[in-house]
């Protein structure tokens, strides 16, 4: 049901790698779960549009959210931050101000 | 019984009137950790030093009178996806590294606070993904009631802990069931409160609008102690509630039969087929210890239940997408070695560093929100989140709490599930329901199948955590208390 080509697309939108026996392995088992997950084609779409107690806004509202919809906000005032050092504590590579990256530009990623 | 395995407000009396020190509680925890965890398999890390020393500043305020409530020199134990301070985070996973949080967790902050001595760090399904604690890159752990099978999970580590002893307390994360169930197949209490009532600031986030930080113990009382140690609003969780007005904690009831003309909904669907009949028999029994307590029973439906499943995989897997996005080996955790490229750094240090059940709902996640998907998949998904959401505000019409089984079987054997992704999802039929309405839900113990312990779950509407522990306190008092684990041939 899901071509491992497909799954080759997700991966690198997931920025993982998968071999090819992998990518066919994980095409088999995405597909079977997706099979499982089309159950949800049986909830009719009208089922749904008709806004329901506690519901908020229209019938062409995105999805739910499970907290209420208008959290209250706090006033703009700085708070506690990370310290530098803090931050720069876990970094597996620092030169004591910034967090170190290969190249971007420049014989950097292109594809 | 060794103080290890005395429940958490006997604890707090014996503490309080002197029969008992800090310091000696704690080495009799230390002390199950190091009969029992080289089987077991439930600790990660083990703060002895810091341990040691919060449980003397615990000594000294009960020497001078002035303890700080009824958490104060009680060893509690953490899932390692909650920060602790100094202490190392690993989520049960390679791609942290060696990494150290610099602050803790609202959570551990308001147990410090309350002169908690915490203990160390539990296993886990690699970020909470799993039901069996077997997706750990530490290693599976082991339930003590029978060592040869799993003890559930994610927060499988949390409920062996409690059940062998090694503290009175610990906190899992439950997202689709990560507290119940585990809790259930290890015989110890489990609670999961309404979404946004315990801080998640300082949990790694797997699916940000399911997940919830939730107490295991031995008692519902615990359980109701400690959830009252770490709830209300927190300011640094845009998602945090505060506490309802008129909420009360079970703790305040003893001695009542708060159950007397509650109405409980039996949710007669998940007490029917492919539910193991010896579960569905133990679960009549403690229903009908409830209606003995003064509770009425009737039959409920959720209609869309059917559909929650598939709806969860697909909304948490797609949070989890967004949320693992940022382990790229750049500020933290481990990174790939000599990369060719940030392309290249990026995806050696994702694919050696994550798990394969991790990388599975990453790619399931990805796929979900990709663009010609999306509504298809994710979209449908929430709006069936909407409908099982309606169903149980109906329920709740005619029903004070709803009961169920947690799970359709007792703990199965380490390795039967493991490489079948979708016979491990269904195990989680019967809690993600409650996490996808965002409702509190308990896990109680209600008997064993074969030796394995089995819980009932009961579940209220939004904001009526009190409610669910005081029936789960009923229940725990009508069937009395749960036998610990024998633990024949877990002794290293």
């Amino acid at each position: 049901m899901v071509h491992p080509d497909e799954v080759r697309h997700v991966a690198r939108l997931a920025r993982l790698a998968l071999t090819p026996a992998e990518a066919e392995e994980a095409a088999g088992q995405l597909g079977r779960i997706l099979e499982y997950v089309e159950l949800l084609r049986e909830v009719e779409d009208d089922d749904a549009a008709a806004p329901g107690p506690g519901s908020s806004s229209a019938a062409s509202a995105p999805p739910a959210a499970v907290a209420p919809p208008a959290a209250p906000l706090r006033p703009d005032e700085p708070g506690e931050v990370l310290t530098r050092e803090e931050a720069l504590a876990p970094a597996p590579r620092t030169d004591g101000e910034t967090f170190l990256v290969p190249p971007v530009l420049d014989g950097g990623d292109r594809s | 019984m060794r103080p290890a395995l005395r429940p958490v407000p006997d604890l707090s009396r014996a503490l309080a009137n002197g029969e008992l020190s800090a310091a000696a509680l704690l080495d009799d925890c230390l002390d199950r950790i190091g009969t029992l965890d080289g089987v077991l398999n439930a600790m990660i890390h083990v703060d002895e030093k810091g341990a040691r020393r919060a449980a003397l500043a615990a000594d000294r305020r009960f020497a001078n009178g002035a303890p700080r409530g009824p958490l104060d020199g009680i060893p509690v134990i953490l899932k390692d996806n909650i920060a602790a301070a100094g202490l190392p985070l690993t989520c049960g996973s390679r791609i942290l590294g060696d990494y150290v949080p610099p602050r803790d967790a609202a959570v551990t902050a308001r147990l410090r606070a309350a002169g908690a001595v915490i203990l160390g760090k539990a296993n886990l399904d690699e970020f909470g993904m799993g039901s069996s604690n077997e997706h750990s890159a530490f290693g599976a752990a082991r339930n003590p009631h029978d060592p040869s099978h799993v003890p559930g999970g994610s927060s499988g580590g949390s409920c062996v802990a409690v059940a062998a002893g090694y503290a009175p307390l610990a906190f899992g994360t439950d997202t689709g069931g990560s507290v119940r169930l585990p809790a259930s197949w290890c015989g110890v209490v489990g609670f999961k409160p309404t979404y946004g009532r315990v801080s998640r600031s300082g949990l790694v986030a797997f699916a940000s609008s399911l997940d919830q930080i939730g107490p295991v113990a031995r008692t519902v009382e615990g359980a109701a102690l400690a959830f009252a140690a770490v709830r209300g609003h927190d300011p640094s969780d845009a998602t945090s509630l505060p506490d309802p007005p008129g909420e009360k904690d079970a703790a305040r009831n003893r001695g009542r039969k708060p159950v007397r003309g509650m109405r409980v909904g039996v949710i007669r669907g998940f007490l029917g087929a492919g539910v193991d009949a010896a579960v569905i028999t133990r679960a009549e029994k403690a229903i009908a210890a409830l209606a003995r307590a003064g509770a009425t029973v009737h039959d409920v439906e959720l209609p869309h239940a059917r559909y929650a499943i598939a709806a969860y995989y697909v909304i948490a897997s797609a949070e989890a997408s967004s949320n693992l996005a940022r382990f790229d080996g750049v500020r933290y955790g481990r990174r790939a070695e000599d990369p060719a490229s940030l392309e290249d750094l990026y995806v050696r240090t994702r694919t050696e560093g994550f798990g394969a059940e991790v990388r599975r709902r990453i790619l399931l996640g990805t796929f979900a929100l990709s663009a010609g998907y999306a509504p298809e998949y994710y979209g449908r998904a929430s709006r069936v989140r909407d409908l099982i959401r309606r169903d149980f505000d109906d329920a709740f019409a005619g029903a004070d709490v709803l009961v169920s089984p947690v799970a359709p079987t007792p703990a199965f054997p380490l390795g039967e599930r493991v490489s079948d992704p979708l016979s491990m999802y269904l195990t989680d039929a019967m809690t993600i329901p409650a996490s996808l309405a965002g409702l509190p839900a308990a896990s109680v113990p209600m008997g064993a199948v074969g030796g394995l312990p089995v819980g009932l779950q009961i579940l209220g509407p939004a904001g009526r955590d009190g409610r669910v522990l005081r029936v789960g306190a009923a229940l725990e008092a009508e069937l009395g208390p749960a036998a610990p684990p024998a633990l024949t041939g877990a002794s290293s």
